[in-house]
């Protein structure tokens, strides 16, 4: 028998026996969330399944966190109507319940240590992969998974095969982790890795920080991936001892002989930006094929890339410059720890004298569900993960997905610019 | 054993040609059986018979997460779908609301109206018109338990009458 993938070690332990890709198991989970757009039906599930018993409590409080962040503020009174009834539900479990203000359900899950190496994690949101850059299995599942797993801590899965990504080659100037996911995504294509667990690895990702890992596992989705993940090291231990007291670090990594179904190479060294035309982000092009497309909005933000690091590069480019008029500009943190640290180093002061519009932590615009929609005929630029046909708006609106330093240029010219111009 | 005649399809077939996106608001699998395939192959909803099978070819299920497409499926009374493969999120969702899902690479050898008899635990699909046999991964019991149950829920309710949460 071959060795294990780290994937297929995380369902082993999960299962509690050794299980190898294509197995199906029953594994418990270590912690489950849920946000304000998919707790409400998880919640009915959960309350049909207990219909009937005496105790109807979550099977572990302190595993299950529940998120306001899709519609937060409430940006209609059915979505005030959904979190007061979550925030009640919240109360008489006793579990933990993030609130408007907070920020986006999977930079809170890492940040505030809900993620360890080596955990088996589920989301009812399909961005849940985001987590993998610690080195924990997280996946996205649908409500009636989400309900069950609240009753019981258990869920069914089939162990996937998993592709290695060996990444090697220093970064450009200004070309970022989001231009090596949307050149892979572009290379993959959007079913490329359906079902499988994306793999990242070599030089290139060990040198990238948390922040940008969490970059290349948020969009492993967008090739139909069950999970991204990258290899816990130094990085994730420094980065885990500052959250959590006691952090203890597991042994989880692939063995040397595990089986890939699939093995790719990239040098990253001479890779230009990259940007993801109307309407499937496996449509990836090099800057330069779209250079000087007329932008009407440009959104900064969201879990792909809402982190004090991308604004860092932003404020970079915009400082002590104006936004092109006639291209408005929103900027959005991804929690609030993230807008604090803006705030200190000065970039909120920064983007406000540039003329962008700072909100407050959510998702925003990058849904499309509430403020900051793109009306008939307008084009968008946008640093988040997807760009179908009226996510963000109108169904006549047309989004590219870029790297923050990319869509910082643009801000400047209107138009999309090659952030190495700058 | 049980048998169906065969329904058949090509790859890729995304959600929405399931269940179109304006049906949504309904959740009884009956009313969304009537609808079903409605864009693609509107003499479906009409013809099918309880017990039939659909076979197609890879992706089948792609798209939303939306449960409703699933869901039409059962509601017109398929025993089941045969598909070289699946998307990720259609195949736990018709798991979790028990209609059963066999991955098999010799789906290209099924026709339309093909005979079939299905052996679960064996994992043997029979062609009874044709005279073949096309092994598939038997599916396992637990699998086997949701589907049998009805899906997800009612599975998971008979479990924790049965044994201590925890
Ligand atoms: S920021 Fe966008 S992709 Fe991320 S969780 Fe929110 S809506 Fe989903």
């Amino acid at each position: 028998m071959s060795g294990q993938t780290i994937s297929e070690k995380i369902f082993s332990r999960a299962a509690n026996k050794v299980i190898h890709a294509g197995e199906f198991a029953f594994a418990s989970v270590d912690c489950a969330m849920a946000n304000d757009i998919t707790a409400p039906l998880a919640v009915q599930g959960f309350n049909e399944i207990l219909a009937g018993q005496k105790e109807k409590k979550v099977w572990d409080p302190k595993k299950v966190v529940i998120v306001f962040d899709h519609q937060a503020p409430a940006d209609s009174l059915n979505a005030a109507n959904i979190h007061i009834m979550l925030r009640k539900f919240a109360k008489e479990q006793n579990i933990i319940n993030y609130d408007v203000c907070e920020g986006i359900c999977h930079q809170i899950m890492v940040e505030k240590g809900h993620v360890k190496p080596g955990e088996l994690i589920v989301g009812a949101d399909s961005h849940t992969c985001t987590y993998g850059a610690l080195g924990a299995f997280a996946t996205g599942i649908g409500s009636t998974d989400m309900a069950s797993v609240l009753a019981t801590g258990r869920l069914w899965f089939k162990a996937p095969q998993s592709i290695r990504f060996e990444i090697s080659g220093r970064l450009p100037d200004r070309v970022c982790a989001k231009d090596v996911i949307l050149h892979i995504i572009g290379d993959v294509g959007a079913d490329g890795a359906s079902y499988q667990a994306c793999e990242y690895a070599g030089p290139t990702v060990k040198d990238m920080d948390i922040s940008e890992r969490m970059t290349l596992c948020n969009m492993a989705i967008e090739m139909g991936a069950k999970a991204g993940i990258v290899e816990p090291d130094k990085k994730t231990e420094t980065y885990l001892k500052e959250r959590i007291s006691g952090f203890n670090f597991g042994p989880f990594r692939s063995d040397g002989d595990a089986n890939y179904i699939q093995r790719r190479e990239y040098d990253v060294s001479e890779l230009e930006p990259q940007v993801a035309c109307p309407h499937n982000v496996d449509n990836v092009k090099s800057v330069s094929k779209v250079e000087g497309t007329k932008i009407d909005q440009i959104f900064i933000g969201s879990c792909t890339n809402g982190r004090v690091d991308d604004l860092k590069v932003v404020a970079d480019i915009l400082e002590g410059n104006k936004i092109a008029e006639g291209v408005r500009v929103i900027i959005i943190l991804a929690s609030k720890d993230e807008y604090m640290k803006a705030l200190k180093a000065g970039f909120i002061e920064t983007f406000i004298g540039a003329g962008a519009a700072v909100g407050a932590p959510c998702c925003g615009p990058c849904m499309g569900g509430s403020f900051g929609l793109l009306g008939d005929g307008e084009v968008g630029l946008a640093t988040s993960n997807r760009n179908f046909k009226g996510r963000q708006g109108s169904t006549k609106a047309f989004v590219y997905l870029c790297s923050p330093a990319t869509a910082a240029a643009s801000a400047l010219r209107g138009k999309i610019t090659d952030p190495r111009t700058i | 054993m049980d048998k169906g005649n065969v329904w058949k399809f090509g790859d890729d077939i995304d959600t929405d040609a399931i269940i179109p996106g304006r049906y949504l608001t309904i959740n009884d699998p009956k009313e969304l059986a009537k609808h079903v395939f409605e864009g693609v192959r509107p003499e479906f909803a009409r013809d099918v018979a309880k017990g039939d099978i659909i076979v197609v070819g890879k992706n089948f299920g792609c798209g939303s997460s939306r449960e409703h497409a699933p869901l039409a499926l059962k509601g017109a009374g398929i025993y089941c779908v045969i598909a070289k493969s699946f998307a990720r999120i259609f195949f736990r969702n018709a798991i979790n609301i028990g209609l059963p899902v066999l991955e098999c690479e010799e789906a290209d050898s099924i026709s339309e109206g093909d005979a079939l008899k299905i052996d679960f635990k064996k994992g043997i699909i029979e062609n009874e018109t044709k005279r073949e046999k096309y092994q598939v991964a038997s599916m396992p019991e637990f699998i086997m338990g949701i589907i049998g149950s009805d899906g997800l829920i009612k599975y998971t309710k008979a479990l924790i009458k049965t044994q201590k949460r925890g």
